[in-house]
């Protein structure tokens, strides 16, 4: 008899964060750099945006999870001409 | 024959209506293509028009590269069909990989919305084939991620294949060599930021863009 798979199921919470490359200008940090300084914070050096993807997964384990979660970045959550993608396993639920 | 060009429609293109008018200033007929068409039927070239192709949510033509056209646009490209990307069109163009580089947010983070002088900077293509090289063009810009980026090697590539087809000649965005189109190496894949299909008629200043879109017509 066959076994259920999503019985062996486990919930995973992914945090994705899609940065642009080193050395791909940041237009949108430059102007966000701009309008602290004007406000006089003259420490900031740098400012870079990065987007952050919140991904609940269901995989038989954090390195499957994981597995797919490069798949997809590979496949469309980043465009590896100027993007680059850090990703963090924050959480998992249903673990027994 | 009338030569028939698809225009494709994703949901939130918005330039596809000026795209058809366009063309039949210069002989041709556009005919709108559903996304989600499997089939583009029978045409002799395809655009991907501008607009904000699925809200250009994640990045600009990132899911439209997964719409259903997109397989026969790609086969299309392959057989050495002429497909043509205008804005968010050439976005889309290098999301699938029929083109190299990447569109990225405008240097100064301006939205462009004006004329742009360009320069053809060669006649290797679907679109300039009737254009001497050094031809200067008046065709408005209406961006906001327009920069185009590629690697070194993609640079070198696209020099030596002679696939840089139109520059800026102020370069308004930030764009890699000044570059306002490419072509992959065959010529018949284009893309494109300026929209010549709103300089296509003398009541919009300049007929600049029709030249460009006379290219299409396979009678000539």
């Amino acid at each position: 008899m066959n076994k259920d798979a999503s019985q062996d199921l486990v919930q995973y919470c992914i945090h994705v964060e899609v940065a642009l490359r080193d050395g791909i200008a940041d237009p949108e940090g430059q102007t966000i750099q701009q309008a602290l300084l004007s406000l006089g914070f003259v420490e900031v050096t740098e400012v870079r945006v990065a987007k952050n993807l919140r991904l609940t997964i269901q995989a038989a384990n954090a390195a499957s999870a994981l597995q797919q979660v490069e798949a997809m970045c590979e496949r469309l959550l980043t465009n590896p001409v100027i993007e680059e993608a850090f990703i963090q396993v924050v959480d998992s639920r249903g673990e027994q | 024959m009338t030569t028939v060009v698809g225009v494709v429609v994703f949901p939130g293109s918005n330039c596809e209506q000026d795209v058809v008018g366009a063309l039949g200033e210069v002989g041709i007929e556009g005919r709108l293509v559903w996304h989600k068409d499997n089939s583009l039927g029978n045409i002799d070239a395809v655009v991907l028009p501008g607009g904000f192709a699925h809200g250009d949510y994640l990045r600009t033509g990132a899911m439209a590269r997964f719409s259903p056209i997109m397989t026969a646009v790609t086969k299309f490209a392959h057989q050495g069909g002429p497909v043509v990307g205008i804005c968010n069109g050439f976005q889309i163009l290098t999301e699938a990989q029929l083109l190299p580089g990447a569109l990225h947010k405008n240097k100064g983070l301006k939205f462009l919305c004006q004329p742009s002088s360009l320069q053809v900077k060669s006649n290797n293509s679907v679109l300039t084939r009737h254009l001497a090289v050094g031809t200067e063009l008046q065709v408005p810009i209406n961006h906001f991620e327009g920069n185009y980026l590629c690697s070194p090697q993609t640079l070198c590539d696209l020099q030596a294949t002679d696939s840089i087809v139109l520059t800026y000649t102020d370069n308004p965005n930030g764009s890699t060599a000044d570059i306002a189109g490419i072509s992959n190496a065959n010529g018949n894949v284009v893309g494109l930021m300026p929209h010549p299909e709103r300089a296509a008629h003398a009541l919009l200043g300049s007929t600049d863009g029709a030249r460009l879109l006379k290219g299409l017509n396979s009678d000539g």
